[in-house]
């Protein structure tokens, strides 16, 4: 069934009335089964890998990386406070991190606490056979969506027009979600530009190198891809991209997330299920500057 | 337990994450998990040529410390013994489905044809320390046993314990004749020291770090793991469910 959002998008005179009340597909069904396995599966990579971590909270750059070698990012407890320290600046973390005092006043002294962590309570076996069993689930869906944004229509939807570039365009944006004005009308199907560069860069960015850190710890893989290595600039090194990766996804998903709150959950999240999206009406005269025709009909 | 709807709707998170504890508990559940061992452990066979090296460092990219791990000293009174006369007594059994079973002093596997590697040694847990390693190929020894054709596993029987049970570990014959996997008697340079599995430990290379098993005292040919031990091929394996096939 052929999407109408296309149609409406490529027109970009401001007509916010004609389309308001409209009830257009605005996600088709690859976009919609690989959003739902991967909010699944992100969460399952996220957890058990905040297991893995707890096993050796301390993270190096180079090659190797043990107790005795100095750790840039360490999480741990002293005699009764939990710490986190980045480089030279430790912040305290008592009752979140490396120390908590449960109901029955035992102490634990774990990085993560276990409402984060998959499972809850201490197993490095489990976590690893949860992570490494999703990471395939992980790598195959990313590698078939790769392949349909490149082969099909969706990359016409992500990638920005130059147009939308411009520094003047974007400063405008960031204006507009600043004060939380959101787009309406046609406007409201197209991506704005802050939302494509988001997208563009866990899609593009920091999906595949999560996935490939993740193949760099792997001694086989080692002995594979020895460039992987190369690559990163050695294992641990790897090991702390693959972390901090994992946070800017967490970045990702709570900004999306209050997104999808302030711009209205129900209609976003049904959009997200069955495909159907209700545009949005302007609420207010005055519509975001459109980007110049010119520019976007060379 | 049967969960109603409304349960899972007001319990929200916490339900969702209870469920993953419940799953975890679950056999069916875990051996759907486990069955994506052999799935890397078959995509990574596939990609990586029988001989394919493990990264090997300069002298100037090894760790200023290697940290020891597990057992730092087995202690029973039988190792005591033998680490008191310098390993002269200790003997390296190989047997099994060999057509000629061995014992093999330390002496004599020391003046065997031997390989020095400088390689990352790498923890499950996520550390890593680069060390350098010398000792006997394991395929010299394995061919001066003759193994027989039954033989698919080659497994490391050490004189260490840890909660009452025996340490072991068991390699298949790709990585057993492995060039890099050897034998190890000394590290940096010097006699494997007691902390890193004197007197002999093994390397294998491609794999995590629980799988190169130290205080050897015997290596046995053996057609499958079953019937030994937990029958999962080695003692983590066995007590904790850590994957047999350690390449990730």
């Amino acid at each position: 069934m052929a999407s109408l959002a296309p149609q409406v998008r490529r027109d970009n005179q401001p007509r916010v009335d004609d389309s308001a009340r409209e009830i257009v597909k605005r996600h088709r069904w690859p976009v919609r089964l690989w959003h739902w396995v991967n909010a699944l599966t992100v969460f399952v990579m996220l957890m058990s890998g905040l297991m893995i971590f707890n096993a050796h909270p301390r993270l190096y750059w180079g090659h190797y990386g043990a107790n005795s070698d100095y750790a840039w990012l360490e999480i741990g407890s002293t005699r009764d406070a939990g710490f986190l320290r980045v480089g030279a600046v430790t912040i305290p973390t008592t009752g979140v991190l490396g120390y908590r005092t449960d109901a029955n006043g035992q102490v634990n002294r774990r990085a993560f606490p276990g409402w984060a962590t998959i499972p809850s309570t201490y197993s490095l076996s489990a976590g690893r056979r949860w992570h490494l069993a999703f990471a395939w689930v992980l790598t195959i869906g990313a590698i078939a969506y790769w392949i349909y944004l490149l082969a099909g229509r969706g990359r016409t939807r992500l990638f920005p027009r130059r147009a939308e570039l411009r520094p003047g365009h974007v400063w405008g944006e960031v204006k507009d979600h600043a004060r939380l004005r959101f787009a309406t009308g046609a406007k409201a199907l197209d991506y704005n530009v802050l939302q494509k560069v988001s997208y563009l860069g866990v899609i593009f960015v920091i999906l595949p190198v999560v996935i490939l850190t993740g193949l760099t710890m792997s001694p086989g893989m080692n002995a594979a891809w020895g460039w992987l290595i190369d690559l990163f600039g050695g294992r641990q090194s790897a090991r702390s991209i693959h972390f901090i990766c994992a946070f800017l996804l967490i970045l990702f998903i709570l900004v999306h997330l209050i997104m999808v709150l302030l711009a209205g959950p129900l209609n976003e999240v049904r959009a997200m299920i069955t495909g159907w999206y209700r545009v949005p009406q302007a609420r207010h005269k005055e519509a975001p500057a459109p980007v110049p025709p010119e520019e976007t009909q060379p | 337990m049967i969960l109603s709807r409304r349960t899972l709707l007001l319990g929200g998170a916490g339900t969702l994450l209870a469920g993953c504890d419940r799953l975890n508990d679950s056999p069916t559940y875990r051996g759907l998990l486990r069955s994506s061992e052999g799935l890397t452990m078959r995509a990574q066979r596939l990609i990586t040529s029988r001989d394919a090296m493990a990264r090997e460092f300069d002298a100037s990219d090894m760790s200023p410390v290697f940290r020891s791990n597990g057992t730092a000293n087995p202690g029973t009174p039988d190792y005591n013994r033998l680490a008191a006369g310098n390993f002269a007594d200790w003997r390296l059994t190989v047997d099994g489905l060999v057509s000629r079973p061995q014992s093999l002093s330390l002496h004599q596997i020391s003046r065997m044809p031997r390989r020095t590697q400088i390689t990352r040694h790498d923890c499950v847990e996520g550390w890593s320390a680069i060390g350098k390693w010398t000792g006997v190929p394991l395929a010299l020894v394995l061919d001066q046993a003759g193994l027989r054709d039954e033989a698919r596993y080659i497994v490391f029987h050490c004189m260490d314990r840890l909660g009452g049970r025996p340490y072991y570990e068991s390699i298949d014959l790709i990585d057993a004749f492995h060039p890099q996997t050897i034998l190890a008697w000394a590290m940096n340079d010097a006699i494997l020291p007691i902390p890193n599995g004197a007197p002999l430990r093994l390397r294998v290379e491609r794999q995590l770090g629980y799988k190169h098993a130290k205080y050897i005292s015997r290596i046995e040919a053996r057609a499958t793991l079953a019937g030994l031990h937990g029958g999962q091929g080695g003692y983590w394996e066995d007590v904790a469910d850590y994957e047999w096939y350690a390449g990730i």
